[in-house]
């Protein structure tokens, strides 16, 4: 697959590139996905993230972390902003930024909460709201390379309507499974009550810590912190479970 | 990654040192392996809990708490204090 390899940056410090959008898509009401066209993009691996930019006319500049929702697809990238209501730079991102508007991007960086298509073992996601943008990149490069290492998908939302990605998570992938957990309000005829997270949505949902997987968990702190816990606790090598947690730098 | 801050959410961790010292380091830093100078401890700089972002970014040792890199990204400089950490060891060829 072409733009996959993500090229040595020896010799060259990563530098801040003007971005484009060029479509944007409801994904939830709070939720969008931005299409940005980033003119020399190196490419990138499933799970990197990007800096965005903003300067003001004044010349005031903020700046945020975004995860990568998109397999590699020559210069367009994709993120998904989730709007935080009080917020310097996602309500600008989601309800403002229009096509043909730019923001500076800087990326892809990070190399260790990341998925490569070389990987066979199988791999268990854990999301926390939109904690599922990054692994919803492994899972879409995992298609776009027919992977076949097997994969499963815990998604925990608040209420239905939160789910992001929901027509493509329908759709689904062979050797996807995924497992949805509702912590405010179930679906109409659901057959559990609202809970939290659980060592055994864990153990029925995840894989036996004997097959070995690897394991990608993203969410907010107490999310990744609680998850990251209860897999020790069954029995994971904590080395192969990696954790993005979100945080302060948002809004 | 985006969310609000709260009580418990102090911190992020040190996946968001990536994009602020790839201004710096050749290499990516969040899959390089740092030994705490307080604990011993090692382990991926991924792992690390980072606050900030002004004046600087503070990242601690996920085990002992410790102060292992400080950034500090002024006009024309950046300072980076790696006084609490005993070593780093980086791969060479990242495939």
């Amino acid at each position: 697959m072409a733009g996959t390899a993500v090229p040595g940056r020896l010799g060259e410090r990563l530098r801040w590139r003007v971005a484009t959008l060029v479509d944007q898509r409801a994904e939830t009401e709070s939720a969008h996905t931005l299409v940005l066209k980033v003119p020399g993009w190196p490419g990138h691996l499933a799970g990197q993230h990007v800096d965005v930019r903003l300067t003001a006319e004044d010349g005031y500049s903020t700046q945020r972390s975004y995860s990568i929702a998109s397999a590699p697809d020559s210069e367009l990238v994709e993120l998904t902003v989730q709007r935080v209501p009080d917020g310097e730079v996602s309500p600008y991102l989601v309800d403002q930024l229009a096509a043909g508007d730019q923001v500076e991007l800087r990326g892809p960086v990070g190399g260790w909460f990341v998925w490569r298509p070389e990987q066979s073992e199988p791999v268990l996601l854990v999301a926390g709201g939109s904690g599922i943008v990054p692994l919803m990149a492994m899972i879409r490069v995992r298609r776009a390379v027919s992977g076949r290492s097997p994969f499963r998908l815990i998604y925990s939302v608040r209420a239905p309507e939160d789910r992001i990605y929901l027509p493509e998570l329908r759709r689904g992938d062979p050797g996807l499974d995924t497992a949805y957990l509702y912590t405010r309000r179930v679906p109409e005829g659901w057959p559990r009550l609202p809970v939290r997270l659980g060592t055994q949505d864990l153990a029925s949902n995840g894989w036996p810590a004997e097959f070995e997987p690897t394991v990608y968990v993203c969410g907010p702190t107490g999310f990744v912190e609680l998850a990251a816990d209860m897999l020790v606790d069954l029995g994971h090598d904590a080395g192969r479970i990696r954790t993005e947690r979100f945080g302060p730098s948002g809004g | 990654m985006s969310a609000t801050p709260t009580v418990e959410d102090g911190y992020v961790d040190g996946n968001a040192l990536a994009g602020p010292l790839a201004e710096i380091f050749a290499v990516d830093v969040t899959s390089v392996v740092g030994c705490c100078s307080g604990c011993r401890t090692s382990g991926p700089l991924a792992r690390l809990r980072v606050y900030g972002p002004a004046p600087g970014l503070v990242a601690r040792c996920p085990e002992c708490d410790q102060v292992m890199l400080r950034l500090v990204q002024a006009e024309t400089d950046a300072w980076l204090d790696l006084r609490g950490t005993l070593s780093l060891r980086i791969p060479r060829s990242q495939a």
